[in-house]
Formats: structure tokens, C-alpha cells, sequence
């Protein structure tokens, strides 16, 4: 049947490239354990299908991870000569290439995320990570952190569901290069590229030990934070989360780094390139449906081309293409869990609450699965809680002002400080607002980019300590 | 006024009060307290302002209010001011050293040399203001048509405690590393030793130093301690001389993710410090901008 | 000039100053940022019968172009052909939009189209230079007009963009349009080539697309496929964004035509995606688009068979011209 107009008709990744296993063990000393008696099961956020049951770690299960890491650290890994620590670091890269089609599906299939995010985003960033910090291994010396930096030992590593392999490329990649042993924790509802890592790890012939994978919900990561065992806590999550890891870390000698959330601000000022600087507060806000704690989730606009903006902004959004994570046409995807999609929910409904006005695109949603639609408030002021409160979903708060003063002012009003976005054609007045910016992150006529090789994390509450580039090697070096 | 030997010498000499140093001012503690201080030998030597949490609160206004303009010098002029600190060091040496024996109860050339590497730890960091940049910071070769830059930045306000025992090379070996790069300081003076903390702040607001840049409260570590590590505007806190508190106030520092550097368990303070004191109060900022035409 | 009064915010004269006032506040366009949009829309996919609609489309769209020094009152009659049925195999297959040729063969391409709904467009101007006296473009152009063109692909005077006189590129244009009159008809369509692979900047692909839309261009084409890069998607997008624009200050519809280097059915519906991402359906019709190849049909033709039947069949089975 032929079509009348002009139409993008279903174009779906295949998941026969994913193979899933009814139940999961823990990856702990090279071999996955039978899976344990509790279990919980991850579902495709996008319909509510059941994928596969993992296994939840309790305290035992964590305390032998931690020792298989230890003796790991203690007779294989930090003793191994740098460089061939290096060279398995290469081969994960190497085999997660390989594999990227089966591992981009997969995290699709467990998140929600579109698959042309999974395909062209995290996994190729996953292994660009591993190769750049896999280069590192026998060259610490030149790192700026003395002649002979020693590794810390074992590190806990627990990490969010918004890029589930990323961020364990983000930890495993510059802990394992360092010298470290790890033991990650993957976020509750995102474990099944982790599983699939674990298995790189095999592949990778990596001796047994030094990535150690405990699946499990908030206990098994407090038991992690809390192991006496490690020496090093590396959190990324929420900022609540991390204040109580902060306190339970308190008087220990564990190093410990934080990447929390953020209420980024997206600068417009009136000369700026337009069309660009559309999409990028569209991607800085429905980039993996919002769930970025880097997120633009605050436009700011000159008040001289709000209006312009505005409706620039709403014609493009209109043009966003809800659905299917696995469509190659999809722009945005499923919002990662039941729980996350009541919470946006209720963050909106307070929006409307406060008088901020609600527009959203008319977009149908699947009747199964957790979605919401791409939505814009405008009418919001700084003290509105959803200009001050990370949503972590697809919900830009629009805000206007007049002056770069008031621009740079209503940007650092916020306990946050992880990322910003300024956008005009004047390179000292870029420069300018840039310098002002509290925030570890300033995309100026850009936003949300990623790189191995570029220090990201945060000012005040959205953490401390940088992942990526020569900077995201000190978090595991004894300095 | 048995308390005070009266002086043999027919003139009266005119003694200093000891107060607070707070946004560039000496005010008394807003409390009227004071606390007698002794020398390392037991000798009453003054009485010390007893600094209330309102004080604390205040000097972490009058850092905040100095934060902007003070990160906002260029590299150079900081630099320039803490080597004028020095010099006023240097012009005050005699009292330096006096307070210095009286309480470490160091003998004479001793004192000196504490003295001299007090001062020479100001040209020591008055050095750093405009390296620590380059040094700790670079261009980053992101696979991508953008240039990308990571610069170290000031944290913000520090809240620094003071080692106890070190009161003068010590006191200046925590202060100079925080300031050079541009953060401020309110800052807990040995609660047993504090006089020299006070002569220095004479020193420092007679060096250019802008008022706030660096505040200076003497008084309980136990009652000024708290309310700064929990305090939502200071950004970073120095537990050099938290002593066996230091696990309760980084806690306490962790519901505002304040950055806290944890007390090493013997510091050296005459030994040359390099970076260790002045990375864990920068933050890294990385700026991304596409390059084309 | 256009018939209606400008609309405010357009350039109140066409003195250089207020058109170099008007076009250097136009908002700029950040070089990066457009390439990867028009890269992430070259991900789209389109498949089974989207795909074969869009195939349909895009040969609607297609301006069927020789313009060689060799080209023959023979090659030009076997290119009609081909634009009036593409396949001959096959009549299901649409008919091309136009046949574009030199001024002097147009007598022969009216000659081959005439009854067919193919149209007849003639570059002129003194294409692709454009360096000669006004007059003798004027002349170029009147004659093609009075041979029968339907369309007139004239080119800008790159040199006076590039020396910021915009008045004298938009004095050549009004020109140009008063000469594609036609007593007692229609008037010719006019296209305006930027020749973008000469603008250096899509700054100012977007203030050459302004500029020629202002002195009342029909059209606005990239290249003329003399000049390496002609049509690439980037440009394309900053040329939508621009007849987009266009339209909302003024209510006028300008068409775009990508022209040069637009070879496979992949580059062909890459560009219809932009299109429908970027100014909506209103566009995508061959009154509003249009692509100007050669080598394309035939890739358009072999893919729609493929579709069709599932197998690929080789080049020898479509005529070479």
C-alpha cells in the first residue's frame, strides 16, 4: 500500500541481537553466582515487559566481593606492570565496539532510552572511555600527581540508571587503569549491560577479581558504601543520596567523589544563533527524555526575543518524535521507571499549581510503558520549585531576564552547580558570562557533549571531584 | 590587676586588646567575651575575644560579600598581595617572634626561624597566584570540532581551623593557600595560642588585603567549629586543626556537600607544602565552544 | 521587487546600508551547530512504503540538468524523453519537474516537452560566472524567456556579495525579474544560484538567501554544479531555515532547490527529511523543492524497482539519458 504523504514508517533496531537470560547471578571473582534467592526484575520501561530476573547482593554477598577485589588489588592487578594493565583496558574498549550493536539495544531495551541515543551517545562514548583512560595505565608518572602515584585499593562504585553503561565506563575505565580493583553496583532498574559487561570482562580474559559486579536496590549499595573493605566511594546519583553517603563516609579514610543533580541554566542571550541555540535547549532538556543531571532544565531567555524563542521553540518541539525506543526515528523515549514517571508527574502538577503556564506538543502516548510528554512551563519565576528542584525529566521552566548581570545572577541561584549553556555570537561576552558561571560545566553555543578527555562534575551540591581527562585520574590515586 | 605584672619602666606601656579580625574591621566579639590567654610556661599574657556563632555567621558574610571581587583580581595582583603581606610580616617581625616564644615556648633563634618561614611562606604562595592556572589546568583534545578548556577556580568561602600548636607558621601555612587562588577565609586561630593570629591580621589588613578576604576568629574550637562545617555558604573546610573532632564536623559538612580536607595525622608545617593545600579548594571548570567559521 | 509592501522588520530601502543593516542582524548561524543537525537528521530512516513514497517524490522533484559545453540539440531531446517517462518499462512512474538546459538549447527542450507537464528551465546570466555586463544578462535572459523558458536559473554576482554591494546583487536580480516577463503571460519563475560553495560561510548562505528573496526570487538554488561543495545538507538547512523565516515575515513561500553533487536516492530523501523537518509539508511538493541532478534519476529509478520487487537491478536496465 503506498503512502499518500510524506511519512517516516516503522523503522525498529532488531533485539534478535540481545540475548537475555531468564535470571542473573552476581559477577563477583570471574564467574557469575547462581542467582539469589530474592530477586527483582527489570522491566522494559516502554511496555512493562518483564526482560529477565536479577539477583539482589545482601551483605554477604557484598563482603565476598570485596574480598575477591582485595586480594585482586593485593596479588594480580596492582602488582601487573602498567602497560599490560593497559592493554586489557584496550581490549574492553575493543570488544564493546565489537559488541555495540547487542550493547546499544540492550540498554534501549532496559532504559527506555532511543535507540539513536544508545547507538550514536553512550556506547561509543562507553568504549572511547575505556581507550583513553586504557592509555593512562603506564604513563601516571607524566599525570601531575608525582613520580610514582600509588593506586587507592578497592573502590565501591555505585551508579544511576540515566546511562547505565556509561557510567560504568565513567568509574570502571580510570579506577581499573590507576590500579584499582572495583566492585560496582548498577542502578535497580538498569542492571543488564552491566551483566553484559561482566561478561566483556570474561571475554576480555581480565583476571578474576578486579571488576566485580553486585546487582541489587538502595541496601545492596548501602552495604557497599558502608563495607569497612574499600577504600575508595565513587557515587553518582541524586543529591540526597549523596549527602547520606557523604555522612556515612565521614571518618573513614575512604576517598570519596560525588556526581549529584543539578538545575542547569541554558543562557540565551538576544544575539545568539538562533536556530542553533533551539536545538540545543532541545537537547539540553529532552535529550534521554531529561534524565540528565547536566540537563538544561532552566531556560533562561532575554526578555527582547522571548517570544521568538518561544515559538521557535514550540514549532520544533511539535516535531519531536515520541515512541518506541527501538525505532531509529525515535527522539524521545520512555521515562526509565514507574516511580521516576509519579515524580515528574508531581513536580509538574506542582508547576501548574504555583500559576507557571504548561504547553505540550500534541503527541500521542502508548497506552503501555511510562511516558510523558515534552513539556514547556513558562511563566515560572526562581521562586517556583520547579525552577529550583531537579525534575529529571523532560520539563523545561522557562525564565526570562534583561541584563547579562541578571542572566549570570538567576543562573548561580541555585544550591546546584554541574552545568550551564550560554549562547551568543559575541566572544567576550561568552567569555565573559562563562567566567561568572558556578558550575563545572559551561556549553557555550552547545550543550550536552561528552568526552573522555574533558574534567566533568560539580560546584556546591551537584558534588565533587571531575570524571574524564587527566583530572579523573586523581579520584584514584592516592594523592 | 594582680593578673599582669606591673612593668618596672616609669612610662606605662600601652597595651594591645586582642580582638577579631571581620571584614577588615577589629571588632570585639558581639558577645563581650574574652578568655584569658597564657603563655606556653603558664604566664598570663592577655585576653583573647571568645568569638560567639553570631561572629562566626558574620565572618562568613563578610567572606562571601569578598569572594567575587577578591576572585575576580587577576592572578597578578593577588600575587602582589600576598608578598605585601609578607613584607608586613617582615616590618613586625620583633612581635612575631616574641609571640612566638610565648607560646611554643621556643628559645629565641628558634622563634626566628619560625618566623622567617612564616614569611617565606607567603612569597612561597604570593609565587603560585599565577602558575597554579596553567599547571592545573589545559586544553582538553576532545574528539570533535570544539575548543575545550578546563580551568581551576576558587571554591568559594573556606572555613579554615587553625593547627593548635603550629599558631603562626602553621596559622599562615593553612591561610596563604586558600586565599592565592582566589577563595576566602574565615578561619578559627589557635584557641589556646591565638595572639599571633591576631598580630597577623594586623598585618594583613595593612597589605592590601581587601577587608573580608580573610576573617580571623579567636575563641572555642567547640563552639565555632559546628556552626561552619554545617553552614550552607561555606563551600570547603579545612580540619587541619579539628583535632579528634574532625569525623563529627565532616559529617556535619556533608548535608551542603561541603569539600572538607581532611587533618594528616602528623603535618610538618615547616616542610615545603607545594600543591597539597591549594587543590582541594579549587574547583575545575571545563568550557566547551564550538570552532567554525 | 516583491509586489507587497515590506513587511516591518524588513529593510525599509535597498540602499547598500540598509540592506547590509538588515542582513547583518539577521540572527547568525553557528557552523557546528547546523552541521550537526543536518547530520542528525541524515539518520533518519525511512523504510517499505514511506520509502517508496518519498521515491516518487523525489522524482517529482527533480530538475533533469545537462549543462555541458558538448551538450546537442540531440542530447537534449533524449533527456526530454526521459523526464517526460523516466522508465519507459514502467508507467507508474512520474514525470520529472523540469529539464534544465544552456539559453540556447531551450528552443529544442520547449520543441521536446511541448504537451507534456514537464517544464522547461534555463540557466542564464551567463551562467555559471555570471562575469559579464548586466546587459548582456538581461539579454541572455530575455531570450531564453522569449524561446519559451518557464524557468530562468540565473546566478548572483558572488564578487559583489563577497565585497559587501548588496545593492548591486540586488538591483541584478530585480533586473533579472523584470526581464523574465512575459507580454501577456505568466512571468518566468525565477531561481537564484548562491553558488554557497563560494560564500565561505553559511552566515552568509543565510544573508545571500535573504537578500536574493528580498529583490523577489522565486526560488533560492545552492549551486550551480561548477563549483566543489555545490549542495550539501547543511546549506540546504540554512536555506530552509531562511524561506522558513521568510514566510512567517512576510507571508511569501519561496521554494529551495539543492543542486550538484545530490547523486543517490540516500542524498536525495536525506534532503526530503530536512525539509519536512525543517519548514514542514508546506515544502514538500515540486512547486517548493526541487533537486537539481543528473546521475540521481536514474539511482531514484533503480531503488524504486528494488523496493518494487526486492531485487536491484543494474544500471544497464535505465537509459542512460
Amino acid at each position: 500500500m503506498a503512502d499518500t504523504t510524506f511519512a517516516y514508517a516503522p523503522a525498529p533496531e532488531s533485539r534478535a541481537v540481545v540475548s537475555l537470560r531468564p535470571a542473573y547471578g552476581l559477577f563477583i571473582d570471574g564467574a557469575f553466582t547462581p542467582p539469589t534467592e530474592r530477586l527483582i526484575t527489570t522491566v522494559n520501561p516502554a511496555d512493562e515487559e518483564s526482560l529477565a530476573e536479577v539477583s539482589v547482593a545482601d551483605e554477604g554477598d557484598v563482603d565476598r566481593a570485596v574480598t575477591a577485589a582485595r586480594r585482586a588489588f593485593e596479588q594480580v592487578w596492582s602488582p601487573m606492570p602498567p602497560a599490560e594493565r593497559g592493554k586489557y583496558l584496550f581490549r574492553i574498549s575493543r570488544i564493546i565496539q565489537e559488541r555495540a550493536r547487542e550493547l546499544a539495544v540492550l540498554e534501549s531495551l532496559d532504559n527506555g532510552k532511543p535507540i539513536k541515543e544508545s547507538r550514536d551517545v553512550d556506547i561509543p562514548l562507553a568504549a572511547a572511555h575505556f581507550f583513553y583512560y586504557a592509555g593512562w595505565a603506564d604513563k601516571l608518572a607524566h599525570a601531575g600527581f608525582g613520580a610514582a602515584p600509588r593506586p587507592l585499593g578497592v573502590a565501591a562504585q555505585v551508579i544511576p540508571w540515566n546511562f547505565p553503561l556509561l557510567m560504568l565506563a565513567w568509574k570502571i575505565a580510570p579506577a581499573l587503569a590507576t590500579g584499582n580493583t572495583v566492585v560496582l553496583k548498577p542502578a535497580e532498574t538498569t542492571p543488564l549491560t552491566a551483566l553484559l559487561f561482566a561478561e566483556i570482562c570474561q571475554q576480555a580474559e581480565l583476571p578474576p577479581g578486579v571488576v566485580n559486579i553486585v546487582t541489587g536496590a538502595a541496601d545492596t549499595g548501602r552495604a557497599l558504601i558502608a563495607h569497612p573493605g574499600t577504600d575508595k566511594v565513587a557515587f553518582t546519583g541524586s543529591t540526597e543520596v549523596g549527602r547520606e553517603i557523604a555522612r556515612t563516609v565521614a571518618g573513614t579514610r575512604k576517598k570519596l567523589t560525588l556526581e549529584l543533580g543539578g538545575k542547569g541554566a541554558n543562557i540565551v542571550y538576544d544575539d545568539a544563533p538562533l536556530d542553533q541555540a533551539v536545538e540545543g535547549i532541545v537537547n539540553g532538556i529532552f535529550f534521554n527524555q531529561g534524565h540528565v543531571c547536566c540537563a538544561g532544565s532552566r531556560l533562561l531567555v532575554q526578555e527582547s526575543i522571548a517570544e521568538e524563542v518561544l515559538h521557535r521553540l514550540k514549532e520544533r518541539v511539535s516535531r519531536l518524535r515520541l515512541g518506541d525506543p527501538l525505532d531509529k526515528n525515535t527522539d524521545i523515549g520512555a521515562i526509565n521507571s514507574a516511580e521516576q514517571l509519579a515524580r515528574i508527574r508531581a513536580l509538574a502538577q506542582t508547576g501548574r499549581d504555583e500559576g507557571s503556564q504548561d504547553w505540550a506538543p500534541d503527541c500521542e502516548l502508548p497506552a503501555h510503558g511510562y511516558w510523558f510528554a515534552p513539556t514547556i512551563f513558562t511563566g515560572v519565576t526562581q521562586a517556583h520549585r520547579i525552577a529550583r528542584e531537579e525534575i529529571f525529566g523532560p520539563v523545561l521552566s522557562v525564565l526570562t531576564f534583561r541584563t547579562p548581570d541578571e542572566a549570570v545572577e538567576k543562573a548561580n541561584n541555585t544550591p546546584y552547580g554541574l552545568s550551564a549553556g550560554v549562547w551568543t555570537e559575541k566572544g567576550s561576552r561568552m567569555l565573559w558570562t562563562a567566567g561568572r558561571l558556578r558550575a563545572g560545566v559551561v556549553w557555550s553555543n552547545t550543550f550536552n557533549k561528552f568526552d573522555p578527555t574533558s574534567p566533568f562534575g560539580g560546584y556546591r551540591e551537584s558534588g565533587y571531584g571531575r570524571e574524564g581527562g587527566r583530572h579523573g585520574l586523581e579520584a584514584y590515586l592516592d594523592v | 590587676m594582680s593578673e599582669f605584672p606591673v612593668p618596672a619602666a616609669a612610662r606605662l606601656p600601652v597595651r594591645k586588646t586582642y580582638k577579631l579580625y571581620l571584614g577588615g574591621g577589629f571588632p570585639r566579639s558581639e558577645s563581650g567575651r574574652s578568655y584569658p590567654v597564657t603563655s606556653a610556661e603558664g604566664e598570663p599574657l592577655a585576653h583573647a575575644a571568645l568569638a560567639s556563632r553570631k561572629d562566626a555567621r558574620d565572618a562568613v558574610v563578610a567572606a562571601r560579600r569578598a569572594f567575587a571581587p577578591w576572585a575576580a583580581r587577576t592572578a597578578y595582583n593577588r600575587g602582589q598581595i600576598l608578598y605585601r603581606v609578607a613584607e608586613m610580616m617582615e616590618g613586625r617581625r620583633a612581635q612575631f617572634v616574641q609571640e612566638t616564644i610565648d607560646a611554643e615556648g621556643l628559645d629565641t633563634a628558634r622563634a626566628e626561624e619560625v618566623v622567617s618561614a612564616a614569611v617565606d611562606r607567603w612569597v612561597y604562595y604570593a609565587g603560585w597566584t599565577d602558575k597554579v592556572t596553567q599547571v592545573l589546568g589545559g586544553t582538553n583534545p576532545v574528539s570533535g570540532p570544539y575548543d575545550n578548556r578546563s580551568v581551576p577556580e576558587p571554591t568559594g568561602v573556606v572555613a579554615v581551623l587553625a593547627p593548635p600548636k603550629s599558631p603562626l607558621l602553621g596559622l599562615v601555612s593553612v591561610i596563604a593557600p586558600v586565599i592565592a587562588t582566589g577563595n576566602t577565609a574565615v578561619v578559627v586561630a589557635s584557641e589556646p595560642h591565638p595572639l599571633p593570629a591576631v598580630t597577623l591580621a594586623e598585618a594583613l589588613a595593612t597589605s592590601d588585603l581587601p577587608g573580608g578576604v580573610v576573617n580571623i576568629l579567636t575563641g572555642r574550637l567547640a563552639e565555632l567549629a559546628p556552626p561552619l562545617a554545617s553552614h550552607a555558604d561555606v563551600n570547603a573546610l579545612d580540619l587541619a586543626g579539628a583535632g579528634e573532632r574532625a569525623a563529627e564536623l565532616e559529617e556535619a559538612a556533608a548535608t551542603t556537600l561541603t569539600r572538607v580536607l581532611r587533618p594528616r595525622p602528623s603535618t610538618d608545617w615547616a616542610a615545603a607544602p607545594g600543591l597539597s593545600r591549594i587543590t582541594p579548594f579549587l574547583e575545575t571548570k571545563t568550557v566547551w565552544h564550538p570552532v567554525g567559521i | 521587487m516583491p509586489d507587497t509592501a515590506p513587511a516591518p522588520g524588513l529593510p525599509r530601502a535597498t540602499d547598500n546600508a540598509s540592506l547590509r543593516a538588515f542582513l547583518h542582524g539577521l540572527p547568525g548561524v553557528d557552523e557546528v551547530g547546523a552541521r550537526a543537525r543536518a547530520a542528525a537528521l541524515a539518520t533518519r530512516s525511512l523504510k517499505t512504503t514511506a520509502k517508496a513514497y518519498a521515491i516518487d517524490l523525489a522524482i517529482r522533484m527533480v530538475d533533469l540538468t545537462t549543462l555541458e559545453g558538448a551538450d546537442t540539440p540531440g542530447k537534449v531531446r533524449a533527456l526530454s524523453a526521459k523526464a517526460r517517462r523516466p522508465d519507459p518499462d514502467d508507467r507508474g512512474v512520474p514525470h520529472v519537474a523540469a529539464v534544465c538546459v544552456y539559453p540556447d538549447l531551450v528552443p529544442v527542450a520547449v520543441d521536446a516537452l511541448r504537451g507534456s507537464p514537464v517544464a522547461v528551465a534555463s540557466v542564464a546570466t551567463a551562467f555559471p560566472a555570471g562575469r559579464a555586463p548586466l546587459e548582456a544578462k538581461l539579454a541572455d535572459t530575455r531570450q531564453a524567456v522569449a524561446d519559451g523558458a518557464d524557468e530562468i536559473d540565473m546566478v548572483i554576482d558572488r564578487g559583489a556579495f563577497l565585497a559587501g554591494d548588496y545593492r548591486k546583487v540586488h538591483e541584478e536580480i530585480v533586473a533579472v525579474r523584470e526581464a523574465c516577463a512575459r507580454p501577456g503571460g505568466e512571468p518566468a519563475h525565477l531561481k537564484v544560484i548562491l553558488e554557497t560553495g563560494e560564500l565561505a560561510a553559511y552566515d552568509n548562505v543565510r544573508r545571500a538567501s535573504w537578500l536574493a528573496m528580498l529583490a523577489g526570487a522565486d526560488f533560492i538554488k545552492t549551486s550551480t554544479g561548477k563549483v566543489n561543495p555545490a549542495a550539501t545538507l547543511p546549506v540546504t538547512l540554512v536555506m530552509l531555515e531562511a524561506v522558513r523565516d521568510f514566510r512567517a515575515a512576510t507571508g511569501r513561500q519561496v521554494g529551495v532547490k539543492p543542486a550538484g553533487g545530490i547523486r543517490t536516492t540516500k542524498d536525495a530523501l536525506r534532503h526530503l527529511v530536512l525539509v519536512n523537518e525543517t519548514t514542514g509539508p508546506d515544502w514538500l511538493d515540486p512547486s517548493w523543492f526541487r533537486l537539481g541532478a543528473s546521475s540521481l534519476l536514474n539511482d531514484l529509478l533503480m531503488q524504486r524497482t528494488r523496493l518494487a520487487t526486492g531485487t536491484y537491478p543494474g544500471p544497464d536496465h535505465y537509459t542512460l539519458d
